[in-house]
C-alpha cells in the first residue's frame, strides 16, 4: 500500500488522523461516509431493505397499499370491499331457501352432518358446510322400451311365447341421503331392476295373461319385486308404481293374433244366425198351433159341419180356379189337350205366391 | 418502520405457504369415497372404509391430515356399484336350445387395502368382475334346461353365480351384494323365428278351433230349436191325428191349387165326393 501516500497527502494534514488511517490506503474499503453512499454501494442487507420499500410505501399509516388507488376523500375502499365479498360469500353459501318439495342433505367437510325440511335453512359457509337440494316429491318416471313398431322390447313369458313390452316406471327419492350416497348411479339402477324384475314376473305369466287380464297384477307384482331390490340395496327410492303401457305380441306373429279375433267374430257369428233360424222356427210352429187349436176347438163343437164346411169351402176356391172336366168313369176315354194346355199357360201370366217355408216343410208332418 | 411496512407481504406470503402446505396436508374424505393413505407408496392405514350396517355421518368421512409429499392418498368409492356384461351372453342350456342373456351384478368394495394391492384401480376391478360374470353365468345357465331358465327358479340360478362370482371378489376386497338377469331373450336369426312361426301356428289352431266350436253350437243350437218345434207340433196335432190329417189336407189342397205356379186342370169323377149333391143322390 506504498502507492496511498502520494495521494493523501494534502487533505490528511488538514484533518484528523482517524480519516487517514481509512480511506484512500485501501480502495476496497468504504470510505468513512457509509451511511452517505449507501444507495450505490449496497451490502446483501441494503439490498432487501431497498426492495421492501417501494412495497411498503411510503406512507405514514399506509397498511401496504399506498399505491393502489385511492378514493377521492382519501379512504381506502378495498377493505370494504373484502368485506363485502366475504359477507356476501357467507350470505350466499350459508342461507338456503328450501322449497316445500325438497330436502337438503348437509355435509361438513365432506362428511354426512343432517338432513333438513323446506323452509330457510341455515348452515355454515362454504368450505365448512355444504347443502344438497333433492327433490324428495317429485315423481319420476322413467319409460322402457316404447310403443313404436321399429322399437322393440322382446319378454319371454312362461310358455316360452314372446311379448313385444313397453312400461313405465315412477318412482321418488324416499331418503336423500342414501339417495346420494349410497349408489353410484341411481337412475341405472333404478332401470336395471325394473328390467330384470319385469321379465322375472312376465316368466311367471302365460301369453294370454300377460297381454290381457293379469296386466294388473304384473305391475303390482313389478313393483313389489323392485322396491325389495332396491331396500336390499339401501337405494332411498320409493317405486311409486308400474304402468304398462303395451304388452302385446310381437309385430311378426301380430297378423295371427288378429286371425283369431276374427274367427271368434266369425264363430259369434255362426251362432246368431242358428239363433235366428231357432227363433224362427219355433215361432213358426206356435203360430201353425195355435192356429189349428182354435179351429179345433170349434171342431169339437160341431164336428160334422165343420168338417163339411172346411171341405166346400176349399174345393170352391181350390176348383174356382182350375179347369174342369167331369167324366164319366168307364164310358168315355178321356183325352186330353196337353198342346193346347201348354199353350195357354205360355199366354197367361201365371199368379204365384210363393208358398211359405214353413207351411212346405210341415207338409212332411201330415203323413 | 420498516418492519412494519413489510408485514403485509410477509403475511400473503406465510398466507400463501400456509394454503399450499394445508392443501398438501389436509384431505376431505367424502361421504362417498374410501380411501388408503400410502407411505412411500407403502399403504399405512384406511379412512372412511365401508363397514356393514354403518351409517352415514360418521366418523369416518370428513377431514384428517397427513404429511406432505411423504404421504399420499388413494381414493375408492364406498358406493354400490355396477357392473353390466359388455354384451349379452349366449347360453346353450341342456336341450340344446339358445337363449341370450344379459346380467349385470352391483358390488361394493369392502376392503381398499386388498384391493389395491391386488387390483389397484376401480376400471381394473370392474373389467375383472365383468369377465368372471360372464363365466360363471355360461357355467351355471348351461346345467339348466330351457324351461328352468325362465322359471321361478331362476333366484336360485342367481345365488350361484353370485357365491362364485363373490369368491373371486373377495381375493379383490369387493363384495357382490346381488347379481341377477337383465334380459333373456332368443337370439336373433332362426332362434327368434322359430319361435314366431310357432306363434303363429299355435293362434291358427286357435283360430280353427274357435270356428269349429262356433260351429258345433250353431248346430246344437239348431238341434234344439227343431225338436222344439216338432214337441210343439206334436203336443198340438196329437190331440186329433184324424182331424189333423183332414185339416191339414185341406190346407195343403189350397196351397197347391191357389197359390201353387201353373195352371191345373182337374178331371173329376161324378162319383167324387164334391159332386155328391150334383148327381142328386142323397
Amino acid at each position: 500500500m506504498a502507492a496511498g501516500s502520494p495521494w493523501g497527502d494534502g487533505p490528511s494534514k488538514g484533518k484528523s488522523g482517524s480519516n487517514g488511517s481509512g480511506g484512500p490506503a485501501n480502495p476496497w474499503q468504504p470510505s468513512g461516509g457509509g451511511g452517505d453512499g449507501s444507495g450505490k454501494k449496497g451490502t446483501v442487507e441494503d439490498l432487501f431493505r431497498n426492495r421492501g420499500r417501494p412495497g411498503g410505501g411510503g406512507g405514514s399509516g399506509g397498511g401496504g397499499m399506498a399505491n393502489l388507488p385511492k378514493l377521492p376523500d382519501g379512504g381506502k375502499f378495498i377493505p370494504y370491499a373484502i368485506l363485502a365479498v366475504v359477507l356476501l360469500w357467507i350470505a350466499s353459501s350459508s342461507v338456503w331457501r328450501m322449497g316445500p318439495q325438497e330436502q337438503g342433505v348437509v355435509k361438513f367437510l365432506g362428511s354426512y352432518s343432517r338432513t333438513v325440511g323446506p323452509g330457510l335453512q341455515w348452515t355454515l359457509p362454504y368450505p365448512l358446510e355444504t347443502l344438497e337440494k333433492v327433490d324428495t316429491q317429485a315423481i319420476r318416471e322413467m319409460p322402457i322400451g316404447s310403443p313404436s313398431a321399429n322399437d322393440e322390447n322382446f319378454v319371454l313369458t312362461s310358455d316360452q311365447n314372446i311379448i313385444d313390452m313397453a312400461y313405465e316406471v315412477r318412482w321418488s327419492v324416499r331418503d336423500p341421503e342414501l339417495f346420494l350416497f349410497q349408489l353410484d348411479d341411481p337412475n341405472a339402477a333404478v332401470r336395471d331392476t325394473a328390467e330384470s324384475a319385469m321379465r322375472a314376473v312376465i316368466a311367471n305369466f302365460s301369453l294370454d295373461d300377460a297381454i290381457g287380464p293379469a296386466r294388473t297384477d304384473i305391475e303390482a307384482q313389478v313393483r313389489a319385486r323392485m322396491q325389495t331390490i332396491l331396500n336390499d340395496y339401501r337405494a332411498g327410492i320409493l317405486v311409486q308404481g308400474i304402468t304398462i303401457r303395451q304388452s302385446d305380441p310381437p309385430q311378426q306373429v301380430n297378423e295371427a293374433f288378429k286371425q283369431v279375433n276374427v274367427a271368434q267374430q266369425d264363430a259369434e257369428s255362426f251362432k246368431n244366425n242358428a239363433r235366428a233360424y231357432a227363433r224362427q222356427l219355433i215361432e213358426n210352429a206356435q203360430g201353425q198351433t195355435s192356429r189349428f187349436d182354435q179351429v179345433y176347438v170349434q171342431y169339437r163343437l160341431a164336428p160334422e159341419v165343420t168338417r163339411q164346411r172346411l171341405f166346400y169351402e176349399t174345393l170352391e176356391k181350390v176348383l174356382g180356379k182350375v179347369d174342369k172336366t167331369i167324366v164319366e168313369s168307364g164310358n168315355v176315354t178321356p183325352y186330353l189337350p196337353l198342346p193346347e194346355i201348354r199353350r195357354r199357360a205360355e199366354s197367361a201370366p201365371a199368379t204365384s205366391v210363393t208358398p211359405p217355408a214353413a207351411s212346405t216343410q210341415s207338409s212332411g208332418d201330415q203323413k | 418502520m420498516i418492519k412494519r411496512l413489510g408485514n403485509p407481504v410477509i403475511w400473503g406470503v406465510g398466507l400463501l405457504v400456509a394454503l399450499i402446505v394445508a392443501s398438501l396436508s389436509i384431505s376431505i374424505v367424502p361421504e362417498t369415497k374410501q380411501a388408503i393413505v400410502l407411505r412411500y407408496g407403502q399403504p399405512i392405514w384406511k379412512v372412511n372404509v365401508y363397514e356393514e350396517g354403518s351409517e352415514f355421518g360418521g366418523p369416518g368421512a370428513g377431514i384428517f391430515f397427513r404429511i406432505p409429499f411423504i404421504e399420499q392418498i388413494q381414493f375408492f368409492d364406498k358406493r354400490v356399484l355396477n357392473v353390466e356384461m359388455s354384451e349379452p351372453q349366449e347360453v346353450l342350456s341342456t336341450d340344446k336350445l339358445r337363449l341370450q342373456v344379459d346380467a349385470y351384478a352391483r358390488f361394493r368394495i369392502t376392503d381398499p387395502l386388498q384391493m389395491f394391492r391386488s387390483i389397484q384401480t376401480e376400471a381394473r376391478l370392474s373389467d375383472q368382475l365383468r369377465t368372471i360374470l360372464g363365466s360363471s353365468l355360461r357355467n351355471e345357465l348351461g346345467k339348466r334346461s330351457f324351461a328352468q331358465l325362465l322359471s321361478p327358479e331362476r333366484g336360485q340360478i342367481m345365488e350361484n353365480v353370485q357365491t362364485a362370482l363373490n369368491v373371486q371378489a373377495k381375493k379383490y376386497g369387493a363384495e357382490v351384494i346381488d347379481v341377477r338377469i337383465k334380459r333373456a331373450d332368443l337370439p336373433e336369426g332362426t332362434p327368434l323365428d322359430s319361435a314366431f312361426t310357432r306363434m303363429r301356428s299355435e293362434r291358427q289352431q286357435e283360430a280353427t278351433a274357435i270356428r269349429a266350436s262356433g260351429q258345433r253350437e250353431a248346430s246344437i243350437i239348431r238341434g234344439q230349436a227343431e225338436a222344439e218345434s216338432a214337441r210343439i207340433y206334436a203336443e198340438s196335432f196329437g190331440k186329433d191325428p184324424e182331424f189333423y190329417d183332414f185339416y191339414r189336407a185341406m190346407q195343403s189342397y189350397e196351397q197347391t191349387f191357389v197359390n201353387g205356379k201353373g195352371d191345373s186342370s182337374i178331371v173329376l169323377s161324378p162319383n167324387s165326393e164334391y159332386l155328391r149333391q150334383f148327381r142328386g143322390r142323397k
